[in-house]
């Protein structure tokens, strides 16, 4: 692979001169034949299933449709304006906002202090790992339903740990006050093992000379985390955040099978709002506004992220 | 090598079978019931048909509910769109039909449409043209636990007027018992309070001048006062503990557990508390009454209109016409009763309520055979753009956030933005 990136700029500059040698000619033929053979499966189902698809959710976005027969009625931006006039987008985007808040403030380290402790060999560590990665294989409406009747307010786990202490159990998912809250502890309870596991890939990689050079200079432990380990960590945690941003994005089989989104819209996501808003209420372009709006925000992280953080990967 | 062979020829034998039923008239018949004595009942009724036509055979398809109504619309626009599919009528009905994806069978059930309840045929009727065939009918009302009514010491056969579900709902609360159960994280359910007030104010005038646009539309007088008779009871906090993360099926379990006094709630709940109960027998017959939603003051609609669904069956544009012969047997007389003798339904054919063996059951039939008004269900009836903001709001005059002026005029906008 090394050889053929070095190459590459050898093959730009030939291509302005006229008098290529054979052999060289041959390389270049040989990549436009791998080019013309592979490349076009990848294209076409990539335009396929995703250029496609969204370019006609931003056309249809301009009418307002129901879904049944050919779009006619062209409304322009109406449906933006809509989407930007109603109250449950913005408390999604809020929703969405703490995810990715609590994803990075109590998640990524949950996961990192973990990670630390188990990645070094010992007893039962291979053992813990697993457990805590777990709730990341199960899949995710089983999760939801699971949760539902954890946090029942009658017969749930919840309830009864408040019955032991003689109190009467609130309904977390019932409350527009606390919805959300319990919908977070789901979330992190569910990935910090991902997150803890590519932590540990990261660790288990890293050059141990390092530390070990670190500590012979005298380094303490927390010296040789703060000055050695996490900055070496640092192309995984950007990895990480991009995950637990992107994640949030597109949280919806969460959210469903726990509280619908509500009550009143307090625990909708971008995702979910877009399904109880547009494709419940059969207004295709209302909710393909919505859909164009959710791929502008994610497109503008993706490329200003890859942009400013991940630039050196 | 002998089971190789012996697979081999097994499935050149299912090839074959497949080959000669394709070759006939396959029905495809699209439902959402999950009822399992309901369904064997269809079942039977399917075998018998296709017993009586060689040649036809009918084929079930199962989708859940709510992802039914998300996928209809491109389901039906498909090539391989199924024939016969279940429908609540309403604004979706009417949508499919102005998309033209349902065929019209006026002329194939022509004289025997007069076997069937005027009022219901009348809900897949579109400009004079029939589109499909209703099944069943249902009413909405206040089931009650009678050993709780009488442990507050409540009448319930003296509760006519909404204030008297007030003093009830106080009387109930005094006595320590939770006065209504719903499940308000499915919002419908709680939608049936803020509809059959709107239909108890105004009657079958109010509706309609609303769907005119007239008389302030649905943020009209008759709306403004359905929200705020709501809001006297919300006020009251009459619902179980934490009623916005209940779902439906939560909370007829809890009325069949006898925890909950009342339920406001379609008639076939009386059955599905039973199934829904922790015990799964959940309460006796004679455990378990029914009184109509109470009057209310200066109310203009008749105390005999009823709230309720109707429920059928359309055939899809380009149906095979077995697709609607097998309707016709499907709801006939016979099959009807049989079904209704079972307390599964409330029948449509003319004679079949001569099945209900009930009396539950026969009382709701009398009510809606009296009824000069059965208003559809709101998220049926006004289609799913508006109806859903019709839930979505009731829910949240329930929670507190939204009062029933602004509740009103949601739904109003709502409605704007859709015709």
């Amino acid at each position: 692979m090394r050889g053929r990136v070095a190459s590459a700029p050898s093959i730009g500059s030939m291509s302005t001169s006229a008098g290529a040698t054979p052999e060289r000619g041959s390389i270049r033929d040989g990549k436009l034949a791998l080019a013309v053979i592979f490349l076009p499966p990848a294209l076409l189902l990539f335009t396929l299933f995703v250029v496609l698809p969204i370019g006609e959710a931003a056309w249809y976005s301009g009418f307002n449709w129901n879904g049944f027969g050919r779009p006619t009625h062209w409304v322009g931006f109406d449906n933006y304006r809509l989407v930007l006039e109603t109250r449950a987008f913005w408390l999604a985007l809020r929703n969405n906002g703490l995810i990715v808040l609590v994803s990075l403030s109590i998640q990524l380290p949950l996961a990192l202090a973990l990670a630390l402790m188990l990645a070094d060999r010992f007893r039962g560590a291979v053992a813990l790992r697993m457990l805590f990665f777990l709730p990341y294989v199960l899949a995710e409406i089983a999760t939801g339903l699971i949760f539902s009747f954890v946090y029942d307010g009658d017969y749930g786990l919840v309830a009864s740990i408040w019955h032991w202490f003689g109190a009467e159990a609130p309904h977390l998912l019932a409350s527009t006050q606390t919805a959300m809250l319990a919908v977070l502890i789901v979330i992190v309870w569910k990935y910090f093992g991902f997150h803890m596991m590519l932590f540990i890939a990261a660790l288990q990689g890293m050059d141990k000379n390092l530390v070990e050079a670190a500590r012979i200079d005298g380094a303490t432990r927390p010296q040789v985390l703060r000055y050695v380990v996490i900055p070496l960590l640092y192309p995984t945690i950007r990895l990480s955040v991009f995950f637990a941003v992107v994640g949030s994005l597109q949280l919806f089989d969460l959210v469903m099978p726990l509280t619908r989104g509500g009550p009143a819209d307090s625990s909708n996501t971008m995702v979910s709002f877009l399904y109880n808003n547009g494709i419940s209420r059969m207004r295709v372009g209302y909710g393909s506004a919505i859909g164009v709006i959710l791929f502008m925000i994610c497109v503008t992280f993706a490329v200003t992220y890859k942009r400013w953080f991940m630039r050196d990967e | 090598m002998g089971w190789l062979k012996r697979l081999l020829l097994a499935a050149a034998g299912s090839l074959f079978v497949i080959g000669t039923a394709a070759a006939d008239t396959t029905v495809k018949w699209l439902h959402i019931a999950d009822n399992p004595a309901e369904v064997k009942i269809w079942q039977e009724v399917a075998r018998a048909y296709e017993a009586a036509h060689p040649g036809v055979k009918i084929e079930m398809q199962f989708l859940e509910n709510e992802a039914y109504k998300a996928k209809l619309p491109t389901i039906l626009q498909s090539k391989d769109r199924p024939h016969i599919i279940y429908s609540w009528s309403g604004g979706v009905l009417k949508a499919q039909v102005e998309a033209g994806v349902l065929e019209d069978i006026t002329d194939q059930v022509k004289g025997y449409s007069d076997t069937i309840a005027p009022a219901a045929l009348a809900a897949f009727t579109q400009n004079g043209r029939v589109y499909g065939l209703p099944y069943q009918v249902s009413q909405v009302g206040f089931l009650y636990n009678t050993d709780l009514m009488a442990k507050a010491n409540v009448d319930p056969a003296k509760i006519k007027t909404w204030d008297d579900l007030l003093a009830a709902v106080k009387a109930l609360k005094a006595a320590g018992v939770t006065p209504l159960v719903v499940g308000g994280a499915d919002k419908w359910p709680l939608h049936f309070y803020w509809t059959h007030l709107a239909v108890r104010a105004g009657g079958k005038a109010a509706f309609e001048a609303a769907l005119r646009g007239e008389n302030g539309g649905f943020e009209g007088e008759t709306f403004q006062k359905a929200g705020e008779l709501f809001k006297q009871l919300v006020d009251l906090q009459p619902f179980q503990n934490g009623f916005l993360g209940f779902k439906n099926q939560q909370a007829v379990g809890y009325f069949g557990d006898g925890k909950a006094a009342m339920t406001l709630a379609i008639s076939v709940v009386y059955n599905q508390q039973r199934v829904q109960a922790a015990d799964k027998v959940g309460l006796a017959p004679d455990k378990i009454g029914w009184f109509d939603f109470p009057a209310v003051p200066g109310g203009k609609g008749e105390p005999t209109d009823t709230l309720g669904g109707i429920i059928g069956w359309l055939v899809t544009k380009g149906a095979p016409p077995e697709a609607t012969d097998f309707l016709k047997f499907f709801i006939s007389k016979d099959a009807q009763t049989k079904l209704a003798a079972a307390g599964l339904l409330i029948p449509v054919v003319k004679g079949a309520e001569a099945g209900l063996s009930n009396p539950f059951m026969k009382h709701i039939a009398d009510n809606l055979a009296k009824s000069k008004y059965h208003q559809n269900f709101y998220d049926q009836s006004l289609g799913p753009s508006v109806g859903r903001v019709v839930n979505d709001v009731t829910a949240e005059i329930a929670g507190g956030s939204m009062t029933p002026t602004q509740a009103a005029a949601a739904i109003q906008q709502a409605w704007k933005q859709g015709n």
